[in-house]
């Protein structure tokens, strides 16, 4: 049996001019301890699986099953990185995470505990100094720094993170992608991440999914990154094998699936994206 | 940002120039801050006092700003001697009682109590206390129902009818209903608050509701997507949901509403006041104009610029405690 399974999730969302079938047929299964990516165009329904992977979209056919139990609502032992941080503003990054640790282990730690749980966490990705700023206070990769803090904590057994690096400027999402190797390669945790960034998803991952474009979108390719842990970004962009697995992912992104729209119906696909949400 | 640091606020350029010495560029801010109000101020009180001159009432002149001022003195001074004749009541009480037991330590001696006539500042007071009941009241329906509907959008539907037809009804309408309900229901042989008390309040409540429940059901239902996605991962209940993410978002609008509410409810009160007799300002407004002396109208014009600048002072409180509650330190508030 595998860990996390999603089992031929098809999405469809109602608009104004009828259905609009984002997910086709997306089968994909995952082992525990293993760092997938989906990576894929924009618009190519990378949000959707990994929204419908947290549970806060059902999807329309088919299903989730994490550890032989079936994904309906979101939870916290899926926990989200999203990509604009989403901490509360009126929280200070301890209380940010408290919420989070106080709502999954209020009942199986003691007040002490949790405060240390809290304090490890926000230790984890080097926040321990600013743990009592507010959001508003600190920079954009700190506010993500935070973000993955208060999803650790929440000790999920699988982690979501939505484009975590997408808002951030190229070094300081160099540092993040460090940390999370490094905190991946402590803990062994479960993540999928969704990225534009083919660099990001060859250093990162163990799988690359590689996503068709929408509509009806689905699993194009998948590629296993066989790459050595830990993976160091200075010793690996001389390396043959690294860069074979760059340019498999930028002949699916730039070739097989490349995408050559007109500018009005770019428009009108941002039209429907704009309806799923509302 | 404390309280202290709140305060201070509007006295910072003068702080610093007495922390500092005063610079040029102080020195041109400052002869600007204070002598453009003065001069629209001056301009005012010209046109006043030449447009007062020329109106002629059956209680003669329109009172200019002198004679506004010569009887607020007057109501300043109404009030010193009416507090000092009770005073002297008080001490003849204590001498006189004071023989008695002096010549007989037995003697049943009779402790009486004097009220004052109620005076201008007495009615003062009414007013603010009838008018803080009235909104505090209207706050405490007005915000748990703007949270309801803004959380859940049916029940807004549902509602929003009945809000929007109620909203624009005057005070005026409501108060003989008001009256009528209070004199009904509320009876008892020794009322806590007279029934004036209680109509001017419900009349006041009712009118002020709306601003804070409509912009606390906005505030509510505006929560971002995003932060309504934690809140469910986190699968926070219901309470937690409402008192961590919620009512922090709203927080802002929520005091535009309140603002907006107490600006109404101090509107309100002096209508009801007058036609409810509930001894505050607004009975002193009617009583003047009743009383019809040469006087009324001086007394009367010191009355609504009282009235302006106590409005104007309860904004300022909502706002200062705006900046106190809000979380967002750097937010504009004015």
């Amino acid at each position: 049996m595998n860990f996390l399974e999603l089992t031929k999730v098809d999405m469809e969302f109602p608009t104004p001019k009828g259905t609009f079938k984002a997910l086709d047929c997306v089968d994909l299964n995952i082992a525990e301890g293993e760092f997938v990516s989906l990576i894929g165009h924009s618009g190519c329904g990378k949000s959707t699986v990994l929204n419908i992977v947290a549970g806060l979209y059902e999807a329309t056919k088919g299903g989730v099953i994490l550890e032989g139990k079936e994904v309906n609502e979101p939870g916290p032992e899926r926990a989200v990185v999203f990509q604009n941080h989403s901490l509360l503003p009126w929280l200070t990054a301890y209380q940010n995470v408290e919420l989070a640790v106080n709502t999954v282990f209020s009942k199986t730690k003691s007040k002490a505990e949790i405060k240390d749980w809290i304090e490890h966490n926000l230790e984890l990705v080097h926040m321990s100094h600013a743990m009592h700023k507010r959001p508003d206070e600190i920079s954009g990769g700190m506010k993500q720094r935070v973000g993955i803090a208060r999803a650790l904590a929440m000790q999920p057994k699988v982690l979501l993170m939505d484009e975590p690096f997408g808002a951030l400027d190229a070094l300081t999402r160099a540092h993040l992608q460090d940390s999370v190797m490094e905190i991946q390669n402590k803990l062994g945790n479960t993540i999928i991440m969704i990225t534009h960034d083919v660099d990001e998803a060859v250093l990162l991952s163990d799988r690359i999914v590689m996503m068709t474009n929408g509509p009806a979108a689905t699993i194009g390719e998948i590629l296993k990154v066989e790459l050595e842990r830990p993976r160091d970004r200075l010793a690996l962009a001389d390396n043959p094998e690294y860069n074979h697995y760059r340019s498999e992912v930028l002949r699916f992104l730039y070739e097989k699936q490349r995408k050559v729209e007109p500018i009005s119906s770019a428009k009108k696909e941002s039209g429907d994206k704009e309806s799923k949400v509302a | 940002m404390s309280i202290s640091a709140v305060l201070q606020q509007p006295l910072k350029p003068f702080i610093k120039i007495a922390k500092e010495g005063v610079s040029k560029d102080d020195a041109v801010s400052l002869f600007k801050a204070l002598s453009l109000p003065i001069l629209g101020l001056a301009i005012f009180l010209l046109l006043w006092q030449v447009a007062a001159q020329n109106i002629v009432t059956s209680l003669g002149n329109f009172p200019g700003p002198g004679e506004v001022y010569n009887q607020a003195s007057n109501l300043v001074e109404e009030h010193r001697v009416e507090r000092e004749a009770v005073q002297k009541k008080y001490e003849r009480q204590r001498e006189r009682n004071e023989k008695k037991l002096a010549k007989n330590p037995d003697a049943q001696v009779k402790w009486r109590e004097y009220k004052s006539r109620i005076t201008f500042f007495d009615q003062i007071g009414t007013s603010l206390i009838t008018v803080l009941c009235g909104f505090i009241l209207a706050s405490l329906i007005a915000i748990p129902i703007g949270i309801v509907i803004g959380l859940s959008a049916s029940s807004y539907q549902a509602i929003n009818p009945i809000i929007q037809i109620l909203k624009p009804v005057s005070p005026l309408a409501w108060l003989p209903l008001v009256t009528m309900v209070v004199s009904a229901v509320y009876v008892s042989d020794d009322p806590a608050f007279s029934k004036s008390f209680i109509v001017s309040m419900i009349t006041v409540s009712l009118c002020c509701l709306w601003p804070t429940m409509i912009n606390t059901a906005v505030g509510v239902a505006g929560v971002s997507q995003d932060l309504l996605n934690v809140s469910k991962v986190l699968r926070l209940n219901w309470f937690t949901h409402v008192k961590k993410i919620v009512l922090p978002s709203a927080i802002p609008l929520m005091f535009t509403g309140l603002r907006l509410s107490l600006g109404i409810a101090w509107m309100v009160l002096i209508a009801a006041e007058m036609l409810a007799q509930n001894p505050g300002l607004g009975k002193f407004v009617w009583d003047e104009f009743q009383n019809g002396s040469s006087n009324s109208l001086g007394r009367i014009m010191v009355a609504i610029l009282v009235i302006g600048f106590i409005g104007f002072i309860l904004d300022r409180l909502m706002l200062m405690l705006q900046k106190i509650v809000n979380w967002d330190k750097n937010a504009v508030v004015r």
